[in-house]
């Protein structure tokens, strides 16, 4: 099979331990802690007050303007209260839903099967996602309403279901693809109807070939999708790469997968678009990988949203030696943590307990300019000269000159640099310098 | 859980980094130069180890007084680039050179090719040349006088170029390929250099492009010339077969802190240094190239970084 690829990028260990590890549903905590901002764009505005009675799959939270989401109850309890508390990405702490679970665990009235769910219309179709909730599951969360609903003018001819999981470690899509392919499939040519799109390619990395499999025996029924087998490479799974690797068009500088006529959704964000459409199901739960050598229980394990990462520790057999690092999302671009008691939010795709064993100290050295970082940059850029502009304020330079806003952040450059120099700390500095300068 | 609070470090992602680090760049680049060096010591007797030792150390030290001096932590001399800087100015001279000679140019190379500068990763120019070239001007007649390898019985113990260009002598391509011949201490034997050329390749710490280049726009314009006048301008093998032209290839115009950091700017930057070596031994009073054309290159190479930039994806195509 042909395979496809960028230019560019890194090949980190990828340690998919869990690959083999079915998805395991956790019991259900006594308290979520359900942030009203768990998307990129508005925080979602509260619709219940201290004390209300909710059902499972409320809606706790009415998406505030057009790019933002709903929020809803995980599960069915009282609203403890609604106060700040920490949060896996802001570093402040924010507006928080706290739910007090009843164990009934009961649904509210409108979910349940749609008779005509194969047969929705595009309309349809985004508003059911909307209504749901969803954002990109991968990791940045932006609210999938948003990206079904182009502009006009944008004519968008091809969506590719991103199951790369490029990331280390992590194997919640892969672990969904291998044992939801159907489901899958079904939001895949969901999004093709909303959008209008012709063709479907379904990416995933040569290094998942039971999940290859599953989808390949799945599409037997599905003669409008086709599944891409893409090399094995950090960042595969970026969107602008993964379009230049499937279809061979660049999204210009500065532009939108729309702006070339492609459309990439998350494979797990696929099978939430499933689930709103068949069920009207909003966005409650989510799979996500637990793993990394200070993890007892690594797995991959279906939770609500709003559950606590010590819960889930803790359900899981707890945590081995010392822990160094706590880490939401990949190890490539996720976020480190100050403590456990952060919750589970829309856009976690793992959580990583690294010990001395992954977090190695190294005390960083000058620049030798052996050009590694700008081999493996996925974006073309010059990563040791952006670090230079951003830490001497050349930042207009750094922008106009060296494309500082076209970095991904993906951390191909800091991975491979033997100096061990913290670009993406520069070039995220550099930008937020940029913004606040504006 | 609770007392966990706090307990664990915040950085920016990645949270993983490669296991490969200066300190093996730097060393692995030092095994590389085991073969020319120990070919260099066998055909010239021990003296030439002397020689090679006396550099390093000196260069050494030198790297640990500018650190210290510097505010710096002085154990940084160890990260194995002073050695490589050391190795190199003993492996371009001849291999009689005296002792004290080498020890001065070594510690110029060091303070005025590399720390001056700012130290590692900053230097403009080749520090191993710097020195050459100092040792050049300071010392012209040991840096001009040759020895012929034991055993071998060349009348003047002159190097193949020089052979060529005022006695009009060629050497044999086998000569030129093993080694047997005079020469600087470690450029003599194209295949121990191809050897450890090999190993870097393998390492990835060098870039094809710039040997390649280089080697390659010296045999193309060396061959223009000797088709035009095959009596007076040697053929292209010979080229880059004599001299230092190898030893340059694998060891000086790869080093990565003075080399551009694109793949074009490296083209371009090995075709300009393989001009300049034919200009050099074809119409300049001396027989060898290679050290000014990759200094004057060193000097050109920021404004190729500044001018070839890789295309940025998504970048609107001309
Ligand atoms: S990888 Fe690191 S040492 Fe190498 S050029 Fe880039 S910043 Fe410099
Ligand atoms: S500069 Fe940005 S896009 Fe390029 S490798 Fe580094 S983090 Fe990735």
């Amino acid at each position: 099979m042909n395979k496809f690829t960028f230019r560019g990028g890194v090949h980190p260990p990828y340690n998919k331990i869990t690959s083999n590890k079915k998805i395991e549903a956790l019991p259900l905590p006594e308290v979520l802690y359900v942030p009203l901002s768990q998307h990129a764009g508005k925080p979602a505005k509260p619709l219940v007050k201290r004390g209300d009675v909710v059902k499972k799959g409320q809606k706790i939270g009415e998406a505030d303007g057009f790019i933002s989401a709903n929020i809803h109850a995980p599960t069915s309890g009282k609203v403890k209260s609604i106060m700040e508390h920490p949060h896996p990405v802001f570093l402040e702490n924010v507006p928080t839903v706290i739910i007090e679970a009843d164990g009934d665990d009961t649904w509210f009235d409108g979910y349940g099967e749609r008779k005509d769910w194969q047969e929705r219309t595009r309309e349809e179709i985004i508003n059911d996602v909307k209504e749901a909730g969803i954002v990109g599951l991968g990791g940045a969360a932006f609210p999938s309403h948003v990206k079904l609903s182009p502009p006009p003018e944008k004519k968008i001819d091809t969506v590719i279901i991103n199951g790369a999981e490029c990331e280390p470690y992590l194997t919640a899509d892969d672990r969904l693809m291998q044992e939801r392919p159907e489901d899958m499939l079904w939001g895949a040519r969901l999004i093709k109807r909303a959008v209008g799109a012709e063709k479907v390619y379904i990416a995933i990395e040569d290094n998942k070939p039971k999940a290859i499999n599953s989808i390949q025996d799945a599409l037997r029924e599905f003669d409008d999708i086709e599944l891409r087998v893409v090399k094995t490479k950090y960042p595969e799974g970026a969107e602008k790469q993964l379009i230049k690797a499937l279809t061979g068009r660049e999204v210009p500088r500065g532009g939108l997968p729309m702006d070339v006529g492609c459309l990439v959704h998350n494979a797990g964000t696929s099978i939430a678009i499933y689930e709103a459409v068949r069920f009207g199901k909003p966005l409650i739960e989510r799979v996500l990988t637990l793993s990394g050598s200070g993890a007892q229980g690594k797995g991959n394990y279906l939770v609500r949203i709003g559950t606590q990462f010590s819960y889930i520790v803790g359900k899981t057999g707890g945590t081995s030696g010392d822990i160094k690092k706590v880490i939401m999302g990949g190890p490539m671009m996720g976020i480190s943590q100050y403590s456990l008691d952060v919750p589970v939010i829309k856009g976690t795709s793992g959580i990583l307990l690294f010990t001395s064993k992954e977090v190695k100290f190294h005390e960083p050295y000058p620049c030798i300019r052996c050009s590694r970082c700008v081999s493996v940059c996925p974006m073309g850029l010059l990563p040791l000269i952006l670090v230079d502009l951003v830490k001497y304020g050349r930042l207009e330079i750094a922008k106009e000159q060296y494309g500082l806003l076209d970095c991904i952040e993906c951390g191909s450059c800091a991975y491979i640099c033997p100096s061990h120099i913290p670009h993406v700390q520069w070039i995220k500095y550099g930008k937020s310098e940029l913004r606040r300068k504006k | 859980m609770k007392a966990n609070e706090r307990l664990f470090t915040i950085s920016v992602s990645p949270h993983l980094t490669t296991e490969e680090d200066v300190k093996k760049i730097m060393w692995n680049t030092v095994i590389s130069l085991i073969p020319p060096a120990a070919f260099g010591i066998y055909i010239f007797g021990l003296y030439s180890l002397l020689l090679i030792i006396t550099s390093v150390v000196f260069s050494v030290l030198t790297e640990a007084v500018f650190l210290k001096a510097r505010n710096k932590n002085w154990r940084q001399c160890f990260d194995g680039s002073a050695v490589i800087t050391g190795i190199l100015l003993a492996l371009t001279l001849p291999p009689k050179f005296p002792l004290w000679g080498i020890a001065i140019g070594a510690a110029f190379a060091i303070s005025f090719g590399k720390q001056i500068f700012g130290g590692i990763g900053q230097n403009i120019f080749n520090p191993a040349l710097v020195g050459r070239a100092f040792l050049m001007a300071a010392f012209p007649v040991e840096s001009t006088t040759w020895t012929a390898p034991k055993g071998v019985d060349t009348f003047t113990g002159a190097t193949p170029l020089a052979n060529w260009k005022f006695n009009h002598i060629m050497t044999p391509y086998k000569d030129l390929f093993l080694g047997n011949i005079s020469g600087s201490l470690g450029e003599t034997s194209v295949i121990a250099i191809l050897i450890g050329g090999a190993f870097l390749l393998y390492k990835k710490y060098i870039d094809w492009r710039l040997p390649l280049s280089y080697v390659g726009t010296v045999f193309v314009l060396g061959g223009i010339f000797w088709l035009i006048n095959p009596h007076k301008y040697p053929d292209p093998l010979f080229h880059i077969l004599a001299g230092g032209l190898m030893l340059g290839a694998v060891y000086m115009i790869t080093d990565m802190v003075t080399s551009p950091i694109t793949p074009r700017g490296r083209v371009i930057y090995g075709i300009i240094a393989g001009v300049f070596v034919i200009l050099i031994r074809l119409f300049a009073g001396y027989p060898e190239g290679v050290m000014f054309s990759i200094l004057l290159v060193n000097m050109i190479r920021p404004w190729i970084d500044r001018a070839i930039k890789p295309n940025i994806l998504g970048e609107v195509k001309k």
